[in-house]
């Protein structure tokens, strides 16, 4: 069972293991931990509490805590789109924290609302058209880090690699071929 | 859809807000409105059935804005995507 304490835990060694801090404001961080707990909860994984998830996790992969714009975010903004995770300068106070724009990309917030509401008469994203596919339908492949070896089976590579921290274009995709001899 | 209403002093604007139960943004926002007695009515997104989550984002997009929370609708007129407190501030005059 998820617990609070379990969250908090686990932000912290991430927060020590990738060179980024917590939230220093600690009602503010509090509030996260909670809203981790609620979706591990609900959904069986601890996806963003600040972006609304489809509960289907082939399709909530990249907004996971610490999500696929996590590093990105603290780089450029100074903390995350939550802000669960903030850079070190926001963390001593030199500078202030402010939301953040979105930095998920909008297809995959179209295709994940599409496959959400499929069913629901007149439910479509208005701006673009979108194919409706079933979660099912979504076609997994083998990613490998050409820098460290890490191996992931997703959609798409990752935005960074969670191991050395190289870019998506340092990924290949894995095609495992089996060879019978005899 | 389930909406909350939260009443106040401070009642000259009609005040909507989409949020997420979750989101410490949101809590910061409904906290702000709180103090400041606002009166409000916000609905929880991620509480909604799939055919009110449709509906809420068609009202957004019709309004030009993204589906990103917390989103502070004042007056059916101004738009107010993230806790921004100086645009909440100005919009409400508080």
């Amino acid at each position: 069972m998820i617990t609070l304490e379990k969250v908090r835990l686990r932000a912290e060694a991430d927060a020590r293991t990738n060179g980024c801090y917590l939230n220093p404001d600690s009602g503010f961080l509090n509030d996260l931990f909670e809203g981790l707990e609620q979706n591990e909860e609900r959904y069986g994984y601890p996806s963003c509490p600040c972006r609304l998830a489809t509960g289907k996790f082939e399709l909530d992969r990249d907004i996971v805590c610490p999500c696929d714009y996590r590093d990105p975010d603290v780089k450029e903004y100074g903390c995350c789109y939550c802000a669960l995770y903030v850079s070190k300068d926001v963390f001593e106070g030199k500078t202030t924290m402010q939301p953040i724009p979105e930095r998920r990309p909008k297809e995959k917030l179209d295709k994940a609302y599409a496959v959400a509401t499929a069913g629901v008469a007149g439910a479509k994203a208005p701006e673009t058209t979108v194919a409706v596919t079933k979660s099912s339908q979504i076609k997994l492949k083998m990613w490998y880090c050409k820098q460290c070896g890490y191996v992931c089976f997703r959609e798409e590579p990752p935005y960074i690699c969670p191991i050395c921290k190289a870019k998506r274009e340092m990924f290949a995709e894995l095609q495992p071929r089996i060879e019978a001899q005899g | 859809m389930k909406s909350v209403k939260v009443s106040g002093k401070n009642n000259k604007h009609k005040v909507l807000m989409y949020a997420l139960s979750s989101c410490a943004w949101c809590k910061m926002t409904k906290k702000f409105l709180n103090d400041n007695r606002v009166e409000f009515e916000y609905v929880d997104v991620d509480l909604c059935s799939d055919k009110d989550r449709a509906a809420i984002r068609k009202d957004i997009e019709s309004r030009g804005g993204e589906p990103n929370y917390p989103i502070i609708i004042v007056d059916d007129k101004i738009m107010i995507n993230g806790f921004r407190k100086d645009k909440i501030s100005e919009a409400l005059g508080i």
